[in-house]
């Protein structure tokens, strides 16, 4: 009888289903997987390292590019940690927008997952509805920020700017002419919160068109149920957070057991799973999707009454209004030494976490009194998440590893760092 | 939460009475220090006591403190403070209980401060697995008893332990491919350091008035 040896194989760093630069060694006995080793660190940027080199307010842009598609919460998480270090009092009308927009960011990101692991699984049409969705979603990031996607638009006392009362219009072109663009600018008349209570009250709708494709789906239930199963105890075990855990049926979500800035004041639920397999993860992410878009309802109701300040009016950490500053010295004096020298945080140590939408993304600062900080770690979810690889795909098919790297949701940015 | 977190602090006093070196609440967090010898027992309790039941370990933190409180010249360097008290590197490591909805920061300090060696808590949290790697990596913490402890965020066959505070932010090598020999050549850098804003730290409350 012929000897059958294990065979070893290298999956990526450029393959499409590797979601960025994973590179993994696989040893498989036939097709399926006895053991998985994955390499990271293609991406590996030092951002900590840089951070400490840089001021605190020029460390915002840097939470953005580390994943890179859920920006805004990145930022989040870090400039919390600056304000508790600091003590920094942030107007309620910012934390409502920041509430918002990390709510309008928990969906570009889970759009993007159901398309991209609906496609790895080879289901193509998803792909086509989510990104038509985040697209308008983008729009809302760039008219607020002016960046489709970094925004930098969180900032240790507040937001960059307050919500704009008009839309940018499409202008007719070639490709577009002035009936077609007309349509196209249809919701685009009013304020942006216009727009969004425009797209909130379509979503649900958008939702339901994604589980039409998918939820039902004998294709889709043949590759996930039962893929990827992790027991509770096991997945705190393994450090999961956020829909990794909720979807093994540990109850546990940031913005209800440890609420942070206004989700306390705000009513939304929190989906479980059950089973604790990719099937049941696609469920409580497709939920969240509709919870999230309860919670931009609400906050939109509460922005269109509550007119006010969306930055700190602490001069020594916010920056002043562009007129003030041109007209008083003590302003001036404050913008100049703000952005040269930055301001100084007292020396201590802070760890904040929001709820991303991966799963707890924490940022632990520790200051020594300097302009910048002294050692900046980043927690992110998927390196945990990722560490679990090994002991999830144990014993499957290959072809079920790209289903769980999928369930997985990856992103390089924010496992390199 | 504050009281939560007076509880707490009460039942580690209780649990680890001689073991605790300090325990300490700020800004609403509480950090407990402990002696690399007491490491072990101390987290596995942690994690088994029906008081304190801290299933998850949510991050390892690797820390060099050899430049705390000093500031900065324009290449970058750190100048020269006062020789520090205590220790060079710690592990932080962040603890989350699930049962009872609150967090914990223990730092255990290297006693060795040019090889720094503490105790892997992988038997304890298999999670740590990843985390002490990259502790190792960027600090060159080594873990006793760590079943594969590999570089994992840096380059193969790098050399070095970038995270440590006296490693330059440009790094030693550059590569670029070489048309000649027709492969990928490491060579060292040729990039001054630099530092637009200088790292300066300021007396005490100052802008606090």
């Amino acid at each position: 009888m012929a000897e059958i040896k294990n065979y070893t194989m290298n999956f990526g760093p450029q393959h499409p289903a590797a979601h960025g630069v994973l590179r993994l060694v696989l040893e498989l006995d036939g097709e399926v997987i006895e053991r998985a080793d994955p390499h990271i660190g293609l991406l590996h940027r030092a951002t900590e390292k840089l951070a400490e080199h840089k001021t605190f307010l020029q460390a915002v842009p840097y939470m953005d590019r580390l994943d890179y598609v859920s920006m805004m919460l990145n930022e989040h998480a870090y400039v919390m940690a600056v304000e508790k270090l600091a003590g920094i009092d942030v107007p309620i009308r910012a934390q409502y927008i920041r509430v918002m927009f990390d709510e309008i960011t928990r969906v570009l990101n889970h759009l993007l997952w159901l398309g991209a692991s609906a496609l790895d699984i080879g289901a193509m049409s998803p792909m086509f509805y989510t990104f038509r969705d985040r697209e308008e979603l983008l729009d809302a990031y760039e008219a607020v920020s002016g960046a489709r996607m970094h925004a930098a638009y969180y900032r240790p006392g507040g937001v960059y700017r307050d919500l704009p009362d008009s839309m940018p219009q499409y202008q007719a072109s070639k490709i577009h002419n002035a009936a077609a663009v007309k349509k196209m600018n249809e919701n685009r008349q009013g304020s942006l919160l216009d727009y969004m209570e425009d797209f909130t009250n379509r979503f649900p709708k958008c939702v339901d068109e994604y589980e039409t494709l998918l939820t039902d789906n004998r294709i889709w239930k043949q590759r996930t149920v039962g893929i990827g199963v992790v027991s509770p105890e096991r997945a705190m075990a393994l450090g999961f957070t956020g829909p990794m855990l909720r979807g093994s049926g540990v109850v546990w979500d940031l913005r209800k057991k440890q609420p942070y800035e206004v989700y306390d004041r705000i009513d939304f639920d929190i989906p479980v799973g059950v089973e604790g397999d990719c099937y049941d993860r696609y469920l409580v992410r497709v939920e969240e999707m509709r919870q999230s878009n309860r919670i931009i309802k609400q906050c939109i109701d509460w922005l269109r009454k509550n007119p006010g300040p969306v930055m700190s009016d602490n001069l020594k950490y916010a920056p002043p209004g562009r007129e003030s500053m041109k007209q008083n010295m003590e302003e001036l004096i404050h913008h100049f030494k703000l952005f040269s020298e930055g301001f100084h945080v007292p020396a201590g140590e802070v760890y904040s976490a929001v709820e991303h939408a991966k799963g707890e993304f924490g940022i632990y600062m520790v200051s020594d009194g300097a302009n910048k900080p002294y050692r900046m770690k980043i927690r992110a979810a998927g390196f945990a998440h990722l560490s679990s690889l090994d002991e999830m795909v144990r014993g499957h098919m290959l072809a079920d590893l790209v289903a769980i790297i999928g369930t997985q949701d990856i992103v390089f940015g924010e496992i390199d760092r | 939460m504050a009281t939560d977190l007076n509880i707490l602090s009460s039942n580690i006093n209780e649990a680890f009475s001689g073991k605790v070196v300090s325990l300490e609440e700020r800004l609403g967090e509480l950090t407990l220090v402990v002696n690399a010898r007491d490491m072990l027992p101390v987290l596995l309790r942690l994690r088994d006591d029906a008081d304190l039941r801290f299933e998850e370990l949510i991050d390892v933190c690797g820390m060099d403190y050899s430049a705390y409180g000093s500031e900065s010249c324009e290449d970058g360097k750190y100048l020269p403070d006062a020789p520090r008290e205590g220790s060079r590197f710690a592990a932080v490591y962040h603890l989350l209980s699930i049962t009872h909805n609150i967090r914990l920061r223990v730092r255990v300090f290297a006693v060795d401060d040019e090889m720094p060696i503490l105790d892997s808590v992988t038997a304890i949290w298999p999670v740590a697995n990843w985390f002490e790697r990259e502790a190792f990596d960027l600090y060159g913490i080594i873990f006793v008893g760590h079943p594969d402890l590999r570089r994992i965020l840096t380059d193969y066959g790098f050399v070095g332990n970038p995270f440590r505070k006296d490693f330059p932010l440009s790094g030693t090598v550059e590569m670029r491919y070489d048309a000649v020999q027709r492969r990928v050549i490491y060579e060292p850098v040729s990039i001054e350091p630099r530092e637009i804003t200088p790292r300066s730290v300021r007396e005490e409350n100052y802008g606090r008035s």
